[in-house]
């Protein structure tokens, strides 16, 4: 790392520059698979940040003493065991959820946000920075899986968190719920982001041209003067 | 070689450190996830056998059973939940049948993973409740796009077929194990 960001910039990165989903791409499989509802979205986002907080801590600590040549092994370790805890404690305590998520929960083991997130990040950073790192990346996926999950719910049944929202005569789409809806949202919700990305892009590129067409106006007088 | 015990250090004692978080966490865990279990079942035996008080565990066969009973200790019949393979996966149903086997009570889907909105439809109670009172003998059939005019047919599921026939086959399975459990019974009763 040439360039340290501020603590704040390590946070707020996963947030949209450095978005999981919609800049990275990572962790597509529970993202597409499990976003039925809006609940299940936040629970499984909840869950994943809670396994990548506590792996990052882990990581970062003995991230000096894991030879490299067993690194990824080490990694997966410690991950298979935060995920563990997990499932457990949801089955014990929130029976119904854990039903819901179904596979999707011990699938976090080889969500590759995680496992990236520790090579390429938490093994070269210090213990605060990885942290904050994970809490951005984890509230960044919980947006993502937050909308998308909404999206589908409020189209494919015509609720939100389990209360209605569409009017009684609007028919759901039951294509949003299917498989289908979450590569059509995901697509959609994608291609927003990135036009807005390209849109803010084109703006600054003008500002700058026009900035420095200012200048050189204003020298110019100045020369004429 | 020095790398190579390093290497073999470090993975054992994360080993280590892990299970043994791990085994502690199980040790809590365990008895609520049984509870939540048991539990479950218990709710389900109430709903296929509405009119039962009490029930208990038959120990004396290889699957799960259970008897009930009503108030004043009368066998009102049995609760058997039982699986199979679905549309896209396995079913789980518990089902309630009166004591001569011949007669069902109720059904509920505990478990399955059908298509959302057409196959989930075996859960809701307009399927459900066809099989109140429903003739098993000799077994249940389906009929699809007309109304069962039979004391032992069910309406399948329009758009869900595979997932209603399933359904219907799980139980009668689960219904021949118990006949001929309970013909074992007679045989060495006699």
């Amino acid at each position: 790392m040439n360039s340290k960001k501020s603590l704040y910039g390590e946070f707020i990165k996963g947030l949209w520059e450095n978005n999981p989903i919609f800049k990275q791409v990572l962790g597509m499989c529970p993202t597409l698979a499990v976003t039925v509802s809006a609940i299940n979205g936040i629970a499984m986002a909840l869950a994943t940040t809670f396994v990548l907080v506590f792996s990052s801590l882990i990581v970062s600590i003995i991230r000096n003493l894991i030879p490299t040549q067993v690194r990824i092994a080490a990694y997966i370790l410690i991950i298979a065991t935060f995920v563990t805890i997990v499932d457990l404690v949801m089955k014990a305590q929130f029976p119904e959820l854990s039903k819901a998520l179904g596979p999707y929960i011990p699938l976090i083991v080889v969500n590759c946000l995680i496992l990236g997130r520790q090579e390429a990040f938490s093994s070269k950073n210090s213990v605060v920075r990885s942290v904050l790192d994970a809490l951005g990346m984890g509230l960044g996926f919980l947006m993502a899986l937050f909308v998308l999950g909404g999206i589908r719910e409020i189209l494919g049944s015509r609720t939100l968190l389990g209360f209605q929202v569409m009017p009684g005569f609007y028919e759901p789409w039951l294509i949003m719920i299917l498989p289908a809806g979450a590569f059509l949202t995901l697509g959609l919700l994608m291609g927003m982001s990135n036009a807005y990305a390209e849109h803010k892009k084109t703006i600054e590129k003008d500002q700058i041209v026009k900035d420095y067409l200012m200048t050189k106006e204003s020298l110019k007088a100045e020369q004429g003067s | 070689m020095k790398l190579v015990i390093h290497m073999l250090v470090t993975l054992t004692v994360i080993g280590i450190i892990s299970g043994a978080l791990l085994s502690t966490i199980n040790g809590w865990a365990a008895p609520k996830i049984e509870a939540n279990r048991i539990a479950e079942t218990e709710r389900a035996i109430f709903v296929v056998q509405a009119n039962a008080k009490n029930y208990k565990k038959v120990e004396d066969v290889d699957f799960e059973l259970y008897e009930v009973f009503d108030d004043n200790d009368n066998s009102l019949g049995f609760a058997m939940p039982f699986e199979g393979n679905g549309f896209q996966g396995k079913i789980r149903l518990i089902v309630g049948i009166d004591k001569d086997l011949s007669n069902m009570i109720g059904l509920e889907v505990l478990e399955q993973v059908e298509t959302p909105g057409l196959g989930t439809k075996v859960t809701e109670k307009p399927f459900t409740d066809q099989f109140k009172n429903l003739l098993v003998t000799p077994k249940i059939n389906w009929v699809k796009g007309v109304k069962p005019d039979e004391p032992n047919e069910v309406q399948a599921i329009t758009g869900a077929t595979i997932s209603s026939k399933s359904v219907v086959k799980i139980i009668n399975d689960g219904i021949n194990k118990l006949r001929s459990e309970k013909l074992m019974e007679q045989k060495v009763e006699q």
